[in-house]
């Protein structure tokens, strides 16, 4: 790990900006320099000054204070997701793909191809639609959305993993099938989830980032990039600098997960780095 | 004299490439759609139930009487057993009823069908801007493996895959409309008002696409039938063009016949963002209004577009790479 960091220096930035954020997240309550929700209407659209380095929106709130509450927002929801959907994917479907037979045409055929027939994100604008606003809410539906990716993945291993000498060891040895699944197959699918983690940890950010510009993520007053971006654009000619700054944290954001995943994924698998 | 007499063979039939094999695979691929598109209708039907406490109360907000709420319940049909109104939704949707928007008492249909073509030629000219750039570029790219320009696309397709169009639009307004007063910053009134959005939208499909071709001309470049023609003295552009891209593209018609799919849900936030008068914006303007039988005509709307598209997307593919079938 440590030699890929250092060899790829793509990968080395991606590292870098990705611990920044998640560091930035976990001490944003220390590290924001105003109150986030804190209104100064004589601040109202005020462009970086030395006090307020990236402005103030039109509500006079800092707008550093904001976007630093904010990336708390989004890797709280992302990794939320990624966890919470990552569990739920690999085992049902990694069971799916152990047990096979009923139980994997059924996860397959009737839940997971019924729900990859709506796009991603039509179907938590629509969940998070009619359950209505809320972080809580927010989670449920990417979560709901998250975990047939990893269920289609843990499948493809497991099905890949089962048939190998050492599952075939164990069996022999009198071991389980619960034994084989959580002991020796589970393990060894853990490289190729981290890669699809990683992705998700970007899918995510940007899912709850996109309902919350559409008004159906995190409730006002709670800072959210989406949220921000939103509030900007209707003050695209006077403030441009509230559009300006959260579009680029949250492309930082997802640019560093990308690059990171990227760089797991030919780590991972050193064919894909010759072609 | 000894006669030889050949039979007739036919090449193709040998690999599957009949058009009886082919009317069987569209009719295979059809059957497996219909089981998706009917769960699809279901869950939409369902997802009113989803709603929290009362959905009537919710649409009708705190002030509503008791009398309103009995009246559009039953209007809705919402006070019949749940299976009698699952019955009434399929019949409904059977004859083209999607029921009646709660806030402008229009048949959802109408809305939808007065919305839907400019969601098409949105997500259309995104597509057709994503093809311009995608595929010189990923040729560019892979022939020019490892040097500057190679690494100058590369860099551009990461970043265009990991820009937000929420983010990317606005952007954008601010430097063609506002900056340059290049192109209008919203509304629907010919080409110069579909630039934006189409850039906004098909950017991510580009940076994504452009990948693909890269990747895929890479394999194709190496590939006999290449060196064959270029040792038969073909010009480079003749080699790369008419031969290499020719195959290469094949893979990519898939994925582009998946992200037209995705398209149409993009277009939720980019004609957001542009004001653009499609199914999306609808959408929103449904959802905003708790206007529930709107919203989920459009949410079923925009899903069996996807669907289609992609049952589309397979029988194309299978008529470029015949072995689909097999």
């Amino acid at each position: 790990m440590k030699d890929l960091l250092w060899k790829n220096k793509l990968a080395l930035a991606g590292f870098l900006i990705a611990s920044l954020l998640v560091s930035a997240a976990l001490l944003a309550p220390w590290l924001t320099p105003y109150d986030p929700a804190g209104q100064k209407l004589e601040n109202r659209l005020d462009g970086p000054t030395w006090q307020h380095p990236f402005g103030n929106d039109e509500l006079g709130r800092d707008i550093l204070s904001r976007l630093l509450m904010g990336a708390r927002v989004s890797m709280r929801v992302g990794g939320t997701v990624v966890l919470l959907s990552g569990v739920a994917g690999v085992l049902i479907g990694g069971l799916a793909g152990y047990v096979g037979g009923k139980l994997d045409t059924f996860v397959t055929v009737i839940v997971i191809d019924s729900l990859m027939a709506f796009p991603g994100i039509l179907l938590a604008i629509a969940l998070v639609a009619f359950l209505g606003p809320g972080l809580d809410r927010l989670i449920f539906a990417l979560t709901i959305i998250g975990w047939v990716g990893y269920a289609r993945l843990a499948r493809g291993q497991v099905l890949k993993i089962k048939t190998l000498e050492f599952v075939e060891a164990a069996r022999a040895l009198g071991a389980s099938g619960v034994r084989i699944f959580f002991l020796h197959v589970l393990p060894s699918i853990v490289q190729p989830v981290l890669v699809q983690a990683s992705i998700g940890m970007a899918t995510a950010v940007l899912a709850e980032a996109s309902l919350s510009f559409l008004g159906l993520g995190i409730t006002p007053p709670a800072p959210s990039w989406g949220a921000m971006l939103n509030d900007g654009r209707n003050h695209l000619f006077d403030a441009p600098h509230m559009v300006v700054f959260p579009s680029v944290a949250l492309v930082l954001t997802v640019l560093s997960f990308n690059i990171l995943a990227d760089a797991f994924r030919d780590w991972l698998d050193p064919k894909s780095l010759k072609s | 004299m000894l006669v030889f007499t050949i039979p007739h063979v036919n090449a193709l039939s040998v690999v599957g490439y009949t058009p009886e094999s082919m009317f069987a695979f569209v009719i295979r691929r059809m059957a497996l759609t219909l089981p998706v598109a009917w769960i699809v209708v279901t869950l939409v039907f369902g997802l009113i139930h989803l709603v929290p406490g009362d959905p009537i109360a919710q649409m009708l907000g705190e002030g509503a009487s008791v009398t309103e709420v009995a009246r559009l319940r039953h209007e809705l049909g919402l006070d019949r057993p749940v299976l009698e109104q699952y019955r009434a939704y399929l019949v409904g949707l059977y004859h083209g009823n999607l029921g009646v928007s709660f806030r402008d008492q229009q048949p959802v249909a109408a809305s939808i069908r007065s919305r839907y073509p400019a969601t098409i030629e949105l997500a259309v000219a995104a597509l057709c801007f994503s093809l311009l750039f995608a595929i010189p570029a990923g040729v560019i790219s892979a022939i020019r493996k490892g040097r500057f320009a190679d690494r100058a696309l590369g860099l551009v397709s990461l970043l265009g895959v990991s820009l937000p169009n929420f983010a990317l639009g606005p952007l954008l307004i601010l430097l063609f409309s506002i900056g340059l007063g290049l192109l209008p910053v919203s509304g629907r009134n010919g080409l110069s008002h579909l630039i934006l959005p189409a850039g906004t939208l098909g950017l991510g499909l580009a940076a994504m696409t452009m990948r693909m071709v890269r990747s895929s001309m890479l394999e194709e470049i190496h590939q006999d039938y290449i060196r064959t023609a270029r040792a038969k003295g073909l010009r480079e552009q003749t080699v790369l063009f008419k031969h290499a891209l020719r195959n290469g593209l094949i893979p990519v018609i898939t994925i582009l016949g998946l992200q037209m799919g995705s398209l149409l849900a993009g277009a939720i936030i980019t004609e957001t963002i542009f004001s653009w008068p499609g199914l999306g914006r609808l959408t929103i303007q449904a959802i905003n209004a708790r206007d529930y039988p709107l919203a989920q005509g459009c949410i079923l709307a925009i899903s069996l577009t996807y669907i289609m598209v992609n049952l589309i997307t397979d029988v194309m593919y299978s008529v470029v790479d015949p072995r689909i079938r097999l």
